[in-house]
């Protein structure tokens, strides 16, 4: 069970939280634009890293609000909580 | 009444089954991941199509991993044409694999019952017998006072929160003993010359002008004639050393079994809605399951709520339970794609093949893909059975959702 740490609120219970995935992937700029390996890649592929990934959680049982994690996929480890919106933080 | 101790009439443990070998400078196919796929297509690149200059090579110790730990549901009531037509094979291999092996699997027809508990549960389940019929496999619906004579144990009053409102049988269906699956390809094809190789990790893939020549490992570089995946939960990881991504991602997926209990559960239950499975193995041990832990992780461990929630929802489907203790729980690392459908066949890379994507259900397809990507890496070309699973169906769109017959039903 992971202890996340909320922006807002504070380590909270993994329970409280929804999680969303790999962050920072954008919405097609010109999607009449894509060929068809494009769309595949944004709709069905996702980094899947054994180490530092950038990834979305949402505190339901809380403030309901979103913000983004950098967690070691190898150890669960959490190095950086920041708010949507806000660069990736530089991680060791 | 005598007293039966559980797992008397269980086989002893073997004793070695295979040569442990060194491995070679060079070999026709390196398959790698000693997991049950890698070991079944190993056996069959050899029997099938008497190519066996092959290793298999495995970071660990072979069927250390998903293989391991697996809850071992065999089944093959999926709902599309492309499902079945693996899953059954499948089936229909297990059904004769304890003689072709030559090795006592515990193979056990018992049955599953897949629960449905709302409206929309009973038409999808309705909707998946008649396909299944359609397409000759054993499929029934049942009635909750059928359930009650397949299972006694299951709770099917009305006054539960999620009363039970039928369910779809399959008879054929049931459980294996997962170690001995695997120590079984293991053995036959060491004996058909194939080199089982522990504790080497595979740490990269040499490339060379968009054609795989080989391998590198933690006990030296291994050059290969052609590369077959067969890493499940690392597939991301070892793909990525030949700069193929995949649309997967690595989820725990956690089991637990019981204390050794007198046989109660003759058949394996299964329920999506309230999510959780349960059988009992040969021993005795009451062996549940659930869904995947949401987060991404290569941890072999889940979270305790996931555990919590799949324990409740049992008690809820068998009162009966309640005074059982948990003996041990465990996780492992699973590969799950965008449809709940494997991904077998050729890469944009020359002679490298993967075979991933199983996700939560894999021990069930393990003679079946073995069979099948065997004949992919033989030839070059996709087995007919194993075409519709290729890479590139996310692509063209044609992707095979059964995120209904998979989803908590492994
Ligand atoms: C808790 C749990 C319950 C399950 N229940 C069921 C069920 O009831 N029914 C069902 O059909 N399926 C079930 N599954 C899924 C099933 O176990 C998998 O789909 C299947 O085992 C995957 O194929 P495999 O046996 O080859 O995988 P594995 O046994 O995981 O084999 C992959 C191997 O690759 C090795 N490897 C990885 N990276 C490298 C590398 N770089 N170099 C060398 N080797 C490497 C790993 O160490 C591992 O041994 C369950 C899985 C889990 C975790
Ligand atoms: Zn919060």
């Amino acid at each position: 069970m992971l202890l996340i740490p909320c922006p807002w609120c504070g380590p909270r219970d993994e329970a409280e939280f929804h999680y969303g995935g790999q962050a920072h992937v954008a919405y097609p700029e010109n999607p009449a634009a894509l060929s068809d390996e494009e769309w595949a890649r944004y709709l069905f592929f996702r980094d899947n890293p054994k180490g530092l990934f950038a990834e979305r959680w949402s505190h339901t049982a809380g403030c309901r609000r979103w913000f983004n994690a950098v967690r070691d996929t190898a150890t669960n480890e959490i190095h950086a909580v920041y708010r949507v919106g806000e660069p990736r933080p530089v991680t060791a | 009444m005598t007293l039966r101790t559980p797992g008397a009439d269980l086989p002893d443990h073997p004793d070695r089954l295979w040569r442990p070998a060194e491995p070679k400078r060079a070999y026709d196919v390196v398959i790698v991941g000693g997991g049950g796929h890698g070991l079944a297509t190993a056996y069959y690149l050899a029997k099938n199509h008497g190519i066996t200059n092959v290793a298999v090579l495995e970071r660990g110790w072979l069927a250390g991993g998903n293989m391991a730990r697996n809850t071992t549901i065999i089944r093959s009531n999926y709902l599309w044409d492309e499902s079945v037509g693996i899953y059954e094979h499948a089936l229909k291999l297990w059904e004769g694999l304890e003689e072709d092996l030559g090795y006592p699997l515990l193979f056990s027809q018992r049955g599953v019952l897949n629960l449905a508990h709302s409206l929309q549960d009973v038409r999808d389940s309705v909707r998946r017998v008649n396909a299944n019929r359609l397409n000759g496999v054993d499929a029934e619906w049942l009635t909750p006072e059928q359930v009650k004579e397949v299972c006694p144990i299951v709770d099917i009053s009305p006054h539960v929160r999620y009363p039970v409102l039928g369910g779809t049988y399959q008879p054929r269906a049931g459980i294996a003993k997962h170690d001995y699956v695997a120590w079984g390809f293991a053995k036959a094809a060491a004996d058909l010359g194939v080199d089982m190789i522990e504790h080497c990790e595979v740490t990269g893939l040499d490339v060379r002008d968009g054609r795989v020549t080989g391998v590198q490992t933690t006990r030296g570089p291994i050059a290969a004639k052609k590369v077959a995946l067969a890493a499940a939960g690392h597939s991301s990881v070892v793909a990525g050393y030949a700069g193929v991504s995949l649309p997967l991602q690595s989820h725990p997926l956690q089991a637990l079994v019981s204390e050794l209990l007198e046989p109660v559960h003759p058949t394996v239950v299964m329920s999506n809605a309230v999510h959780v499975y349960v059988s009992q193995a040969h021993k005795g041990e009451l062996v549940m399951g659930a869904g995947i832990d949401a987060a991404n992780s290569y941890r072999q461990r889940g979270a305790f709520h996931i555990i919590e929630r799949q324990m409740s929802a049992a008690l809820e489907l068998f009162p009966v339970f309640a005074r059982a203790h948990v003996l041990r729980t465990w996780g492992g690392v699973v590969d799950v794609t965008p449809d709940a459908s494997p991904i077998v066949g050729l890469t944009p890379v020359e002679d490298l093949y993967v075979n991933c994507g199983w996700g939560t259900g894999g021990f069930k397809a393990t003679p079946g893909v073995g069979w099948c990507y065997a004949h992919t890496v033989a030839t070059g070309e996709p087995h007919p059975l194993n075409a519709p699973f290729s890479l590139d169906r996310f692509t063209t769109g044609k992707l095979v959702d059964e995120h209904g017959a998979a989803a908590v039903a492994h």
